[in-house]
């Protein structure tokens, strides 16, 4: 405002201060970023539900569920990480990392399997911090130093496997003390009603809920979408931008240690060649539920669903009896279709506001 | 412009291949049986669970197999494969939920397979393992097991490297955390006279699995022999043995067309076949011979179907049916 502008005479019955503005309940929830999802997961489980009848039965839900929960509890911290405006391309194989170190620490020590859980937990964090503190000391972007990350764990998985246990999967150590416990927190499953559930949808559900609190409710929350939507601004306003990549770098590593030792408890012997490539499938969930590549805007929740459309997707393919020569085709089409449902929500959005 | 068009167009119609190619495929598929059931039995679902990835020639051959047999024992066939542990025990369940009447499973990562084994057999489907997982078979509760036996297929190896007199042999594994790659390559260690290494590479990166091995026979002219422990690779292998002029023969496990065509050319030594179309047909057959009759075979013993070695003797007669995708 100059002092030489007339200005502009407020319209009549508005208020004087547009940020004060009452937004309708109908406003609010098509600026949220989940919404394409959920509009996409709608639809996705309609349609298999129609195209293949034995997918709306509860033990097949239960399935969907699980393999949903699976993807989803690394799909949420990797969205936060994307909010804040960062990759890990080695979020794949810090799940197999994580569960290699509890199986091997416990047996070759002959602990209490839970020492090797804590062990593995401190471990696989000290990687989150490796990633986060090479990345706010350094200068190449993170899809270059997670990249490095994700080759050098590849090659200690196996080459450290091969070492230790002189095979390339890991010992059983379901005969030791504290397996069983560590089964029931890691690894069990629930009846409810008849149909069986694994314990990893309460974990997934768990993170979604933390993770929610901590982006809508908490200081810390508003530190993520300012670092992801710009650095220096963010800098300037007086956000510990460096705490604040590397505390949501150690998030993804806490959801790897969750993930691999669900993967060690229900199987209790680790191969050490696995979680190669999946660490795009997490980050695809995140982007199906809204979360855009270049940081600032997502949501937990979003990235949920992104999980459970991905879920129902390949489980969907099976339970359809379609020919699985397909499954990648369909998910790169629902992917685009997803990611552009989105951007048609969010612009029409800004639009009306 | 156009006369240009006109003359390509002119070309590609008198320029037609009298040999080979699709109309040959054609006429050969022609000749292939008409694919009508052989049996009067109720239309049972059958699904199978492999841990290939995705376009695993192996895995073709399987389940060309399998599919034939379900043709004739009048069995609707569904396929699906992960080559991640625990997206393959999910498929298993998926078909459990599907109430499917036959089970037929590969135990690559037997541990991950447990659970959803005992799954099966809680819901009272028949399940029969085939290709990986002898020895865990009967124990997770399998009617049978289907395959060869990997360490006797190793040691075979061992001992035909020995009859060829070869000294340092190399083991090239593409498949990280394979625990039927590790016990053939046990296997042939320990029949074998001479030196042997174990290299790993990425099985779905073929330059990758070439420059490897090329690096690795520069580096070692004293190997005399590379064996690889699927088809696809030894084409790889054979390339790079050019790449770094060595003097190694390259052997194989399992059989394509193109190991048929260099088996007979001699650019290969021999080849281990485990007859893949056997391990599909076989586990279709032995599922539709239980529910129809509960016949079990094998007496609580895997049944194996190899190894079988190869040489140039065979190779003619197997590179026509490994051509049409059957061995």
């Amino acid at each position: 405002m100059t002092a030489t502008a007339p200005a502009p005479a407020p319209s009549p019955g508005t208020k004087s201060d547009e940020r004060l503005l009452k937004t309708s309940p109908l406003k609010k929830l098509l600026g949220r970023p989940e919404l394409g999802s959920v509009v996409g997961a709608v639809a996705v489980f309609i349609f298999f539900a129609i195209v293949a009848d034995s997918f709306v039965q509860a033990t097949s839900l239960s399935t969907v569920l699980y393999a949903a929960s699976t993807i989803g509890i690394m799909a949420v911290p990797v969205a936060l990480l994307m909010i804040g405006g960062e990759f890990d391309l080695s979020a794949g194989v810090m799940v197999t990392t994580s569960a290699l170190i509890s199986s091997m620490f416990s047996y070759q020590m002959t602990a209490n399997v839970w020492v090797g859980v804590l062990v593995s937990l401190i471990a696989t964090l000290a990687v989150g911090v490796f990633n986060g503190v090479m990345l706010t000391r350094t200068d190449p972007p993170s899809f270059i130093i997670t990249l490095g990350t994700f080759l050098m764990l590849t090659g200690m998985n196996l080459g450290f496997t091969k070492l230790i246990s002189g095979t390339v999967s890991t010992k059983s150590i379901a005969d030791m003390e504290g397996f069983s416990s560590a089964k029931e927190v890691f690894a069990s499953t629930i009846t409810v009603g008849g149909v069986d559930f694994k314990i990893t949808i309460v974990w997934w559900l768990a993170l979604i809920a933390l993770a929610t609190w901590i982006l809508l409710r908490t200081r810390v929350g508003n530190w993520i979408f300012a670092v992801g939507g710009g650095e220096d601004a963010a800098r300037a306003v007086g956000v510990p931008v460096a705490a604040t990549k590397i505390g949501l770098y150690m998030g993804v590593a806490f959801g790897a240690w969750v993930s691999g030792q669900h993967l060690l408890f229900s199987y209790d012997v680790v191969q050490s060649g696995e979680g190669v490539g999946n660490e795009l499938i997490y980050i695809i969930a995140a982007v199906i539920g809204g979360c855009l590549i270049t940081g600032g805007y997502g949501s937990a929740v979003g990235a949920a669903v992104g999980a459970l459309i991905f879920g129902m997707v390949s489980k969907g393919i099976v339970f359809a009896e379609w020919n699985p020569d397909w499954f990648k085709f369909f998910l790169g089409v629902m992917l685009l279709l997803a990611t552009l449902l989105n951007h048609w929500v969010r612009k029409r959005a800004e639009a009306t506001k | 412009m156009g006369a240009v068009l006109v003359a390509v167009l002119g070309a590609s119609l008198v320029g037609c291949s009298s040999t080979g190619g699709k109309r040959a495929e054609d006429a050969r598929k022609a000749a292939a049986a008409g694919g009508r059931a052989a049996v009067d039995t109720p239309r049972w679902t059958f699904g199978m669970v492999t841990h290939s990835g995705d376009g695993d020639t192996f895995w073709d051959i399987v389940q060309n197999g399998a599919k034939q047999a379900a043709v004739k024992d009048n069995i609707k066939f569904l396929y699906a494969h992960d080559d991640e542990a625990q997206q393959q025990a999910q498929l298993v369940d998926s078909y459990i939920d599907k109430k499917v009447d036959g089970i037929i499973v590969t135990l690559a990562k037997p541990d991950a397979m447990k659970g959803a084994l005992a799954r099966a057999k809680k819901a009272g489907i028949p399940v029969i393992t085939v290709n990986s997982g002898s020895a865990e078979s009967k124990e997770f509760g399998a009617l049978t097991h289907i395959g060869q036996d990997e360490t006797i297929a190793g040691e075979a190896v061992g001992e035909e490297l020995n009859k060829r007199g070869r000294k340092k042999a190399l083991c090239i594994l593409h498949e990280q955390g394979n625990v039927g790659h590790e016990q053939r390559c046990e296997g042939a260690k320990k029949t074998f006279e001479g030196k042997m290494q174990n290299l790993y590479v990425t099985g779905t990166n073929m330059p990758d699995v070439q420059s490897s091995i090329e690096a690795r026979l520069q580096t070692d002219k004293s190997v005399d022999a590379v064996v690889t422990l699927g088809a696809p690779f030894a084409d790889a292998a054979v390339k790079a043995k050019e790449g770094a002029g060595s003097k190694a023969e390259i052997d194989t496990f399992d059989l394509n067309e193109k190991v048929a065509a260099g088996l007979k050319s001699g650019s290969l030594g021999f080849a281990v076949d485990q007859q893949p179309y056997l391990q599909g047909y076989e586990a279709v057959d032995l599922l539709w011979l239980y529910k129809y009759n509960a016949d079990v075979l094998g007496g609580g013993k895997p049944v194996l179907t190899g190894p079988q070695i190869i040489t140039k003797d065979q190779a003619a007669e197997l590179e026509e049916y490994a051509k049409r995708g059957t061995r």
